[in-house]
């Protein structure tokens, strides 16, 4: 088995705004496999965009990467670091190898130039094809991404299809160039439920075909459930708990994962039970506790919790950073 | 069930665009019994909002009557609009642009009490410290502007400006649906207590099904302009009849890794309201659809207490006792 496509150690971020600085992320590191999906989940203000923008190299202009590796596998085998990769080197694996899907489609679609276009265009910048091969390949991936009646939407503008068709044809121009890496996002976080379900079935078949390696950004655990491998929660800038999937849906054990898995209405609970929402609000970035940043909205806190905390293991992959981890089994009803 | 506060009959909402005839609202009807929370769900471009702010007149209907407590609305006049209009308020989905930036919150929250000329500058002041306390805000955040909140915060403040009137109805349109999930299981938790303690009546408009589950009594599905599915809440969820509502419910990712769900995936999008579907409107997306399906509008089919499915599809009990 070869090494992970993307390995993140110790990632630290920090933006300047109104003159001070503050850390956006803090100390963050996940791993991701060949072929395998890991999810960042966390609500508002968690770090998880940042994240993905950090891999990209396309933080805003105020922010940089102030500590810590993003090493990516190429194609080649290489291992790059992409922290200290050159711009015009990113440039180049940006869109062909490393590719990125949002929830706005129209935040990488142009309004003015129909979608044959674009994904045509996509093409030319990253491989060589004369017009009319170049036309076939965008063809071949309207088919792949299931858009039904794809030869005569070639010449169709954005405007002109749906929200879920639009999604579609976003990530066709995102794996046009065959990435080994897709960032995704929320990528059905705009999308209707059925609509939702069909992106997500989209996503899962075209995975398995092509083997490329997810990193899926999201903050509904449910979406999480249906399409990640392995998991890292986090919250205020830093990862609170990584497992395997199975593992944190059966033993969530930082007292955050399980107040967000207390939040949710799942279907079917039972009847006049009412929801355990955790107290209070997010910190704001220029004012988080010295230790724990979840201490202030925690019922286990204690004066342990004001010095800083870091991940430790549980065993078998499954980290946690908190002093005081919840220790009992989930019961499925 | 309880004797309904609001008796929605043939609703029908059309916008005229140069394309042609928009059928928004497409006969529609339900009761709203008193004290209770319906849901209205549905995807986006099914008619769900519109419905919502037909029902207040805030777009006039085209035509069906909306009656409450007796009365139908759309025969008032300005002046019987506006006073009864004081019974009922609408929570709107995006705290941000549905607060005046530049007042205080106090002037957000007493406006519509100055608009209908309730009580003195003094006494208003103190039902605004009231309401920010019933809501789990404090007294002392009345001088601040709306910026100055969270999303969550901010949301509170919309509810005690529907509040402020004293309403027996509210209109909630997606009212939660801008907040992350642990600041939403607050909110949620909150008009449960608001509907405990006042006895309120409401319309909860969400495309979050486990929302609604969460927090209605009864639901009221909607595809395309109208109604496909309406009953109980916890029936309705258990045994959904309307295709439509099957492929819905199937469809909500579920915060379990381990579930094996056989699950009905619908093909495409919703049809352009210009251009319904003849005969059942869902039938150009559904598993079950036949040739039946084709003509005709299809009528209520009793599928279990209070539950009507309309679905030419499906077997009911016709015989209502």
């Amino acid at each position: 088995m070869t090494g992970p496509v993307l390995d993140v150690s110790n990632l630290q971020v920090t933006f300047r705004a109104r003159g001070r600085s503050v850390t956006a992320l803090r100390d963050v590191s996940f791993t991701l496999h060949p072929g395998k999906t890991l999810a960042l989940v966390g609500e508002s203000g968690s770090g998880k965009s940042v994240s993905s923008l950090a891999i990209m190299g396309l933080l805003p202009k105020n922010g940089a990467v102030a500590g810590g590796e993003i090493r990516y596998r190429r194609p080649d085998g290489k291992v790059s670091d992409l922290t200290t990769l050159p711009e015009r080197e990113m440039r180049k694996l940006r869109g062909s190898s490393i590719a990125m899907i949002f929830q706005e489609p129209m935040s990488l679609l142009n309004p003015l130039f129909t979608i044959g276009d674009q994904i045509g265009e996509m093409l030319l910048l990253h491989d060589p094809l004369d017009a009319q091969a170049r036309r076939k390949r965008v063809l071949e991936m309207l088919e792949l991404v299931e858009i039904p009646a794809a030869a005569s939407r070639l010449d169709n503008y954005p405007h002109e299809l749906s929200g879920g068709m639009r999604q579609r044809v976003m990530i066709a121009l995102a794996l046009v160039c065959n990435p080994t890496l897709l960032i995704a996002d929320e990528p059905t976080t705009a999308l209707d439920v059925t609509i939702q379900a069909q992106i997500l079935d989209l996503m899962r078949r075209l995975q398995k075909e092509m083997g490329m390696s997810i990193l899926f950004i999201t903050h509904d655990m449910g979406v999480v459930a249906e399409v990640a491998d392995d998991v890292a929660v986090m919250y205020a800038g830093a990862i609170v708990e990584q497992a395997a999937v199975d593992t944190l849906f059966a033993r969530p054990s930082h007292p955050y994962t399980r107040g967000l898995l207390g939040s949710i209405p799942m279907p079917g609970r039972p009847e006049g039970e009412r929801l355990v929402p955790i107290p209070g609000t997010v910190p704001p970035l220029h004012a988080m506790p010295p230790g724990c940043a979840f201490a202030p909205r925690c019922k286990r806190a204690d004066h342990a919790c004001e010095h800083p905390v870091t991940l430790s293991e549980l065993g078998q992959g499954h980290r946690i950073a908190c002093f005081h981890p919840v220790s009992q089994e989930v019961e499925h009803v | 069930m309880s004797e309904p506060l609001l008796q929605i009959r043939n609703l029908s909402k059309r916008f005229e665009t140069p394309r042609g005839t928009v059928h928004a609202v497409n006969d529609v009807s339900f009761d709203i019994p008193r004290g209770s929370i319906t849901g209205l769900v549905g995807e986006s471009g099914s008619g769900k909002t519109t419905l919502g702010r037909s029902l207040l007149r805030l777009i006039e209907p085209s035509e069906g009557q909306t009656i409450f407590d007796g009365t139908d609305l759309n025969r008032l006049d300005k002046s019987g609009l506006r006073a009864a209009r004081r019974r009922m308020q609408i929570i709107f989905q995006d705290p941000v642009s549905s607060l005046n930036p530049r007042l205080r919150v106090r002037d957000v929250i007493a406006e519509g009490l100055r608009a209908h000329g309730i009580g003195n500058a003094r006494s208003r002041r103190d039902k605004v410290a009231e309401l920010l306390e019933e809501v789990g805000l404090s007294a002392d955040h009345m001088n601040r502007f709306p910026h100055e909140f969270s999303g969550g915060q901010r949301q509170r403040i919309g509810i005690a400006r529907a509040l402020a009137l004293e309403p027996e109805f509210i209109v909630a349109d997606e009212s939660v649906s801008a907040l992350d999930v642990s600041i939403q299981a607050q909110v949620l938790n909150l008009l449960l207590d608001l509907r405990e303690k006042r006895n309120l009546t409401m319309l909860f408009i969400a495309h979050d099904l486990s929302v609604v589950e969460y927090l209605c009594d009864q639901i009221v599905v909607m595809y395309l302009g109208r109604v496909v599915e309406k009953g109980p809440s916890r029936p309705l969820y258990r045994n959904p009849s309307h295709p439509y509502t099957q492929a819905l419910l199937s469809a909500i990712p579920m915060p379990d890794p381990g579930l094996e769900r056989s699950r009905t995936l619908l093909k495409g999008d919703i049809p352009s309201p210009l251009h319904p579907p003849s005969g059942c409107v869902f039938r150009t997306r559904c598993p079950k659809a036949a040739e039946i399906c084709a003509a005709g509008t299809p009528e209520p089919v009793t599928v279990g207490q209070f539950h009507q499915s309309y679905c030419k599809r499906i077997e009911g009990r016709h015989a209502t006792t």
